[in-house]
């Protein structure tokens, strides 16, 4: 593993990012998140303030995502999202728009860890175990809740002032 | 006595609910992306089949106690879905995972530096990221081979195994100058950037010096790095005059591989030449 500062260091980064994600949800929605010290494979040095922002960016990118699946609202992706994962989450907001259906996302914990930083410093891979609640309305009216847990990967590359979710992807897990 | 009792309660609840309309599904657990799947409902009467995910959403009509057959390359993308039947007097749903496909199609390779001195220890790097047809990341682990194939020489390889759909490597720039070529492949899908090869800083630097007239004439062998490779033309090389606590320099670029300057003949003159951090040697001038 490669990171700048070691074990002392790595835990006030969970502590740090257990405070930053405090103040993205709100009320009784408010998800648990655990951040494990990165475990990375790579050469890349990972730094604690790179370490910080791509999973602070990452916590933020599920609530654009809730409210755009929540709202039917494409666009608000852009700030966050870029390449694949966009172009998929589009998708699936056309699919419930033509289906006459809305999804709400009420995510109630986040085990996050980041687990490959490539070489030349233009990707961040992270894992996290996420448990939620998916909640389909029609015509505003619940039809399912359907809860999951899934293991997301998730890859980011940065832009000018953040880092973006190009691929998130889950699966069982 | 208790079992036969369970089932004859049990059978006459299914009865009557299929009377009442009631419906049911029946589907895989887990499929592959892009894979032909069969959803089988029970009941009677028209409904809805929705399945719903963050990255594809599927709906579609269906009559109950029919199956709903979606063809190859409809549910395409990974992810955990909920599969909903509505229609008849209650709405059922169940989960569907669906995983990447098992074969890679398209490899995103970001490659670094695009153009780097010969010789650097670990200097190139590769990274790759392993996709399906549906431009699913594939997680499961596969194997990876690098190749850097430099114009001439011997190639250097690597390989790696994709973590996460993540695979990367470094490798040593090579000795000669060129374009070499850098390819990734997984599978029979391969990636190809170029890295271009140049030498390195001078590593010898030799003057000589002649007089000609008031003025001597200071000329360097060809300059090349420590691989042998010509250091390219337009290399400034400085050359630095000491008389009597005085200093003069002059910086000139290296034309056809040497570098050529005029300079006073004092008798006594210390005379060097440099280029960047490699100094060459030193004349004393002597008449």
């Amino acid at each position: 593993m490669k990171f700048i500062g070691r074990s002392k260091d790595l835990k006030r980064l969970a502590a740090v990012l257990l405070v930053i994600a405090t103040p993205l949800a709100f009320g009784a929605d408010q998800p648990s998140v655990q951040v494990k010290p990165p475990d990375v494979h790579g050469p890349r040095p990972l730094a604690q303030q790179t370490a910080e922002a791509a999973v602070r960016d990452y916590l933020e990118s599920w609530q654009e995502m809730k409210s755009a699946l929540d709202q039917n609202r494409a666009s608000l992706l852009n700030r966050d999202f870029e390449g694949e994962a966009k172009d998929k989450l589009s998708a699936a907001i056309s699919g419930q728009i033509k289906a006459g259906i809305h999804t709400k996302y009420v995510d109630r914990s986040h085990n996050i860890q980041i687990v490959f930083y490539s070489p030349e410093g233009l990707s961040i891979q992270l894992v996290d175990n996420v448990e939620y609640d998916q909640q389909i309305f029609q015509n505003g009216k619940l039809l399912v809740t359907q809860p999951a847990r899934a293991r997301y990967v998730v890859v980011m590359t940065p832009s000018q002032v953040r880092w973006r979710v190009r691929i998130m992807q889950a699966q069982p897990e | 006595m208790r079992l036969p009792f369970t089932l004859l309660l049990g059978g006459a609840v299914l009865a009557a609910l299929q009377s009442a309309g009631a419906q049911n599904l029946t589907l895989p657990e887990t499929i592959q992306a892009g894979a032909a799947f069969d959803v089988q409902t029970t009941g009677s009467g028209n409904g809805t089949l929705y399945i719903v995910g963050p990255s594809q959403v599927l709906q579609q009509k269906v009559t109950l106690g029919q199956t709903a057959s979606f063809d190859s390359g409809t549910l395409t993308n990974a992810g955990i879905y909920t599969v909903v039947l509505t229609g008849g007097s209650s709405t059922e749903h169940r989960a569907l995972n669906v995983l990447p496909a098992k074969d890679a199609a398209h490899i995103t390779f970001l490659a670094r530096p695009s153009r780097l001195p010969v010789n650097l220890h670990n200097g190139i790097s590769g990274a790759v990221y392993v996709f399906d047809a549906y431009h699913n990341l594939i997680t499961k682990p596969m194997p990876v081979s690098f190749d850097l194939t430099p114009p001439s020489g011997a190639a250097q390889h690597g390989k790696a195994t994709t973590m996460d759909g993540a695979a990367w490597v470094q490798l040593n720039s090579t000795p000669k100058e060129g374009m070499s070529k850098f390819v990734a492949q997984v599978g029979g899908v391969t990636s190809q950037r170029i890295v271009e090869q140049v030498p390195g800083a001078p590593c010898r630097l030799q003057m000589s010096a002649k007089r000609s007239g008031q003025q001597l004439e200071l000329q360097t062998d060809p300059v090349r790095d420590c691989s042998g490779n010509a250091v390219p033309d337009g290399t400034i090389v400085t050359f630095t005059e000491d008389y009597k606590g005085t200093q003069s320099t002059v910086d000139v670029p290296l034309k056809r591989g040497i570098a050529k300057v005029e300079m006073p003949a004092h008798s006594g003159a210390t005379i060097t030449v440099a280029s960047g951090v490699v100094l060459g040697n030193e004349i004393h001038w002597t008449e």
